[in-house]
């Protein structure tokens, strides 16, 4: 099916997946935590829009409850929470000199054609606007997992975490049109304390190593050294 | 008739180029709380320029005296191609975006020969930097191009602009993509924030400006005209091609008038725009252009991307 | 149903009371009082489905089947008995000036927290519920690992912290597909129900499933400590505090698995293959014998007996894998008893450790001569746990080991090899902490060994003889989870 046969909605629904993807992208190679931040805030804004968007065209007055929320919690606070601790800690001068960058953002690819490898099987139950949905969100979670991994900074750790529940938060949206509420509810609740918690151990972190680098979190090892 | 047409718009689009210049240096001037000139300015300029007999190094070959002409044509004859505000003229077959950027490469490697004729310091540097800057942002360029293309299928830009207004109001995700890199692409080849700025002779950062250090008189006209006409032009490119709406599609005077209308609006909002992003963002380092430039070919090549992935039928 | 009610509402009011009233001499009595009360409703509890079979409340938002009500029971249990440790030793932790009272009110809050969201987790009915619950067992308890602002604590509660929700957002992908392929076949609002999903599994679309269920196992799998996904587990066992090591030794790991196995029932019912089974084989092996070997090479005795977790976790997730009555009934044995068992081993360390003032077991030396009590406590429980007759968990590995041969006969020397390794892993580093010489100027310290020697003898007793009741009750569990009787 040819994207000028489907309707508005689902033409709208398929830009925001690919500009989501994209925001994840950027996020990946960005060296620096304030436009890092920055940048998934924009991802939360759009995931805000996603949400709203669906809310009005289905017409379920429940989804503008969960976009308020995302706007709350993902556009305002937590950004608003890890730029004050990069202020805090003086390190929005910093540039990470992110190792082998071109390999991770190759990596980035790949795990996209992976995430469509993977959801393949859906499309023959259902439109290929659906595997374009969940292999987007799946693919804003792996790519959530490899900035953890490409990143030094516990920021940009907290990032990531963020990002890969965007893109949960996505696919709920897109797939299957939100959870039924109790969870949803349940998830932005557990968000909101594991940013309250990411806080403290901002906090402790910052008291035990002088710094916010979490490869110095190295004192404990699989064996006996 | 049609013919006549096609000339008339080529003419407005040579006339109407200073004025886009004077409008984006006065919106940029209200921004910085400066006192801005005239829209007429650069005309002035111009004027005051042609009327000027120019001085010309005693080593410089004809290459440099012929250069500003050259330039010149071609950036008119792009100008010619373009639809600026209708579509179907008879330019239109050999509007072409193959052949266009074809002239926008033709310009520039005169440009640069120029720069190098004379033999300064400044002409050399500023050559080997815009072409190393080109040879960059070309391949972008294509790319976001070619995503069009893709979608139209047909390189022809008249055409495809029609397949863009028969299909009405569609988001597509590859034209938002191929939107962003086409107008980065824009930013690096006319030489504005962040990658050059035009208005610095500053050693350290000047490319296009330290090619053309040595002319003066007509020839620096000329080249002020064409890189104004360059501006323009991306500016038209950018704007019919992703928002064709409003553009004429008959030859009737209203239709016409109408085109007119709607493609000042738009440049005139682009412009905007791009004095507020030229007073935001700061000149980067000549050794970031390149990831700028990588940037908007990932951008160029995401737009493919999800013109094949989620865009076309299965 | 009230009593599953109650089950949920006394740890939620511990959190608030211990929240809001403060620290005081007393607070550790009053936790060891709210896990009491709690126990008293799961008793209750038990009855009414022993009486009345599988129960589900109004607006089916919880359910209680024969499979989980045993571990709610298992949940109580440990979990009052540890809270019985927990009051002395906290209160020793404060007077050696490792804690303060604010950390300690922090402590009895979370505790009761963690309780609730254990016991969240196995009452739901609701697969999405279920997640929060797990993650919120996390958000509990993270804090709980870093109780000792030490700089190891807080590199493993962060470690925790990340690992465990990075793993567990996957499990909410599993979830969100899961989902998505319920509401192709029925209305939204039920559509994550496990009793509607469980019913209706044979019309759920296999190929969703299958996909949706690599990521739970992933997810839940974190949880559970399965090899490779298993590096939090070690660090937040060993730098937490020790009551913290046995609840989440003896439950937390086994509500993961629990959440596993539900999304396993639903996959078998929908799809042909065994697929869901192979790879939960696949991880349990795996866990279980790079674990075993990882006992070798430890100096710390938390990480060490947190490895041995991950190698019963391992063989559990066999079992369950697996499948069949057999295999079934045993994994279902094993939770029970390893539960028992490596919690009271995490009480009888948590006392070595504190006599001998280190965790490290080069320098923990002669406990049967300086108090016979703990040595003979963790000789007693380490022979237990590596499996030695007549204890219980020699019966549940016996039996898994039996279920082995009879499906998958070529892999019954793996699981032979896994257990001769583990055994002398564990046992050439208790040895000599055991019996080798006491050092100068160690002194016995207060201990209460009442839950030790409870839990011991429980799986002693499970060892010699399933009473009749019990047996039942985890034929009928088994009958559930793999549709047809034991033996």
């Amino acid at each position: 099916m040819n994207i000028e046969q489907q309707d508005f909605y689902t033409q709208a629904i398929l830009s925001m997946a690919a500009l989501v993807g994209l925001t994840s992208f950027l996020m990946l190679g960005q060296g620096r935590l304030l436009r890092l931040i920055f940048v998934f805030a924009l991802q939360g804004l759009l995931l805000t829009l996603t949400t709203a968007l669906a809310a009005y065209s289905l017409d379920s007055p429940h989804l503008y409850i969960s976009a308020m929320l995302t706007l709350i919690l993902k556009v305002i606070f937590i950004p608003w929470m890890l730029r004050r601790q990069v202020l805090l800690m003086n390190m929005h001068r910093d540039v990470e000199a992110l190792k082998n960058n071109t390999a991770v953002m190759l990596g980035g690819a790949g795990l996209m054609v992976f995430s469509y490898y993977v959801l393949h099987p859906i499309v023959q139950t259902s439109s290929a606007i659906m595997l374009n949905a969940l292999a987007v969100s799946l693919s804003v979670v792996l790519l959530g997992m490899l900035l953890m991994i490409s990143h030094r900074q516990a920021v940009a750790h907290v990032v990531g975490f963020m990002a890969i529940e965007n893109g949960l938060f996505f696919a709920a949206i897109v797939a299957t049109k939100g959870m039924p509420m109790v969870v949803e509810l349940g998830v932005a609740f557990d968000v909101l304390v594991a940013a309250v918690l990411f806080g403290i151990f901002f906090f402790h972190i910052r008291t035990s190593i002088d710094s916010l680098d979490v490869d110095r979190l190295n004192r404990l090892h699989e064996v006996d050294q | 008739m049609n013919w006549l047409l096609a000339v008339i718009q080529t003419l407005l689009f040579v006339a109407l180029a200073p004025l886009l210049s004077g409008w984006l240096k006065w919106c940029k001037c209200h921004l910085q709380n400066r006192k801005a000139p005239s829209l007429l300015q650069p005309y002035r300029d111009l004027l005051k320029l042609i009327r000027k007999q120019p001085v010309v190094a005693e080593h410089a070959s004809w290459i440099f005296t012929r250069s500003p002409y050259i330039i010149f044509s071609a950036m008119v004859l792009a100008a010619s191609v373009v639809p600026l505000i209708a579509v179907d003229l008879p330019t239109a077959a050999s509007a072409d975006v193959i052949v266009l950027v074809g002239f926008f490469a033709f310009a520039r490697f005169f440009l640069a020969l120029a720069g190098l004729d004379i033999g300064t310091a400044f002409g050399g540097m500023g050559a080997s930097r815009e072409m190393t800057i080109s040879s960059l942002a070309e391949p972008a360029m294509l790319m976001a191009v070619f995503t069009l293309t893709m979608t139209a299928s047909t390189t022809n830009l008249s055409l495809a602009i029609t397949h863009v207004l028969n299909e009405g109001l569609v988001l597509r995700p590859s034209f938002i993509f191929a939107m962003f890199a086409l107008i980065l692409v824009a930013i690096a080849e006319t030489g504005r924030v962040p990658v050059d700025n035009p208005t610095t002779h500053l050693e350290l950062t000047m490319i296009h400006e330290a090619m053309i250090l040595e002319y003066s008189g007509r020839h620096l006209a000329l080249i002020e005209w064409a890189s104004q006409l360059k501006l323009m032009l991306y500016g038209v490119l950018i704007a019919n091609i992703f928002l064709p709406w409003g553009i004429a599609r008959d030859f009737s005077l209203h239709a016409l008038g109408y085109g007119l209308l709607a493609v000042s609006g738009k440049l005139a909002v682009l412009a905007i725009m791009l004095a507020i992003s030229e007073t935001l963002v700061a000149k980067m380092r000549l050794f970031r252009v390149q990831e700028y430039l990588s940037f908007a070919y990932l951008l160029g090549l995401l737009g493919m991307l999800s013109h094949i992935i989620l865009e076309a039928s299965r | 149903m009230i009593a599953a009610y109650l089950v949920l509402s006394i740890p939620f009011a511990g959190i608030l009371f211990f929240a809001f009233a403060g620290h005081r001499q007393e607070t550790g009595r009053l936790n060891v009082r709210f896990n009491a009360v709690t126990l008293a409703a799961t008793v209750w509890l038990v009855i009414n489905v022993l009486n009345n079979g599988t129960l589900l409340s109004a607006g089916k938002a919880f359910i209680v089947d024969s499979f989980n009500v045993y571990l709610i029971v298992l949940t109580a249990f440990i979990g009052l008995t540890t809270a019985i440790f927990s009051a002395p030793y906290m209160e020793h932790e404060k007077q050696l000036g490792k804690l303060t009272e604010k950390r300690l009110k922090l402590y009895y809050s979370m505790y009761q927290g963690f309780m609730l969201a254990m016991y969240l987790v196995l009452t739901t009915n609701n697969m999405g519920v279920m997640w929060v619950a797990m993650e919120g067992a996390t958000l509990a308890t993270v804090l709980l690992v870093s109780l000792y602002r030490t700089p190891e604590s807080i590199e493993a509660a962060w470690k925790y912290f990340i690992l465990c929700g990075v793993g567990i957002a996957q499990a909410l992908f599993g979830t969100i597909l899961l989902y998505y392929a319920a509401v192709q076949i029925g209305d939204g609002d039920n559509a994550l129900l496990w009793s509607v999903l469980f019913d209706n599994a044979r019309q759920l679309n296999p190929e969703i499933l299958e996909i949706a269920f690599v990521f739970m196992l992933i997810g839940y799998g974190t949880k559970i400590g399965l090899v490779p996904l298993h590096n939090w587990l070690p660090d937040a066992h060993s730098e937490g505090p020790t009551p913290m090591s046995a609840v989440l030794s003896g439950l937390l790991l086994n509500d993961a698995l629990y959440a596993v196995v539900r999304n396993k029932m639903l996959v078998d019912g929908a799809t042909q293959g065994n697929l869901a089974g192979l790879l939960m084989m696949g991880f349990g092996l795996l866990s279980f014998l790079v674990a075993a070997l990882f006992l070798h090479r430890q100096k710390d005795i938390k990480r060490l007996f947190s490895y041995s977790s991950i190698e019963h976790m391992g063989v559990m997730t066999f079992a369950f894998g697996m499948g069949g009555p057999l295999a079934t009934f045993a994994a279902l044995l094993h939770m029970t008893v390893h539960s028992l068992t490596k919690s009271a081993i995490f009480v009888t360390v948590g006392h070595a450790a504190q006599l001998a003032g280190t965790q490290n077991m080069e320098r923990i030396r002669g406990l049967i001569k300086t108090q016979p009590k703990i040595g003979w406590g963790l000789l007693i429980g380490t022979v237990a746990i590596a499996g030695f007759p007549p204890f219980g968990v020699f019966t549940s590995e016996f039996l898994v080991l039996l279920a082995t041969m009879h499906s998958y006969p070529w892999l019954a020397p793996l699981l032979l090899l896994g257990i001769g390794v583990a055994f002398a892993g564990l046992f050439r580093h208790i040895q000599p902490m055991v019996y080798g010489e006491n050092p100068e100027g160690q002194l016995p310290i207060k201990a209460n060994l009442w839950p030790v020697m409870v839990h011991l003898a429980l799986v002693l007793w499970l060892g010699l003889a399933i009473p009749d009741f019990l047996a039942n009750w985890f034929s009928q569990a088994t009958l559930l989870i793999s549709g047809s009787m034991p033996l």
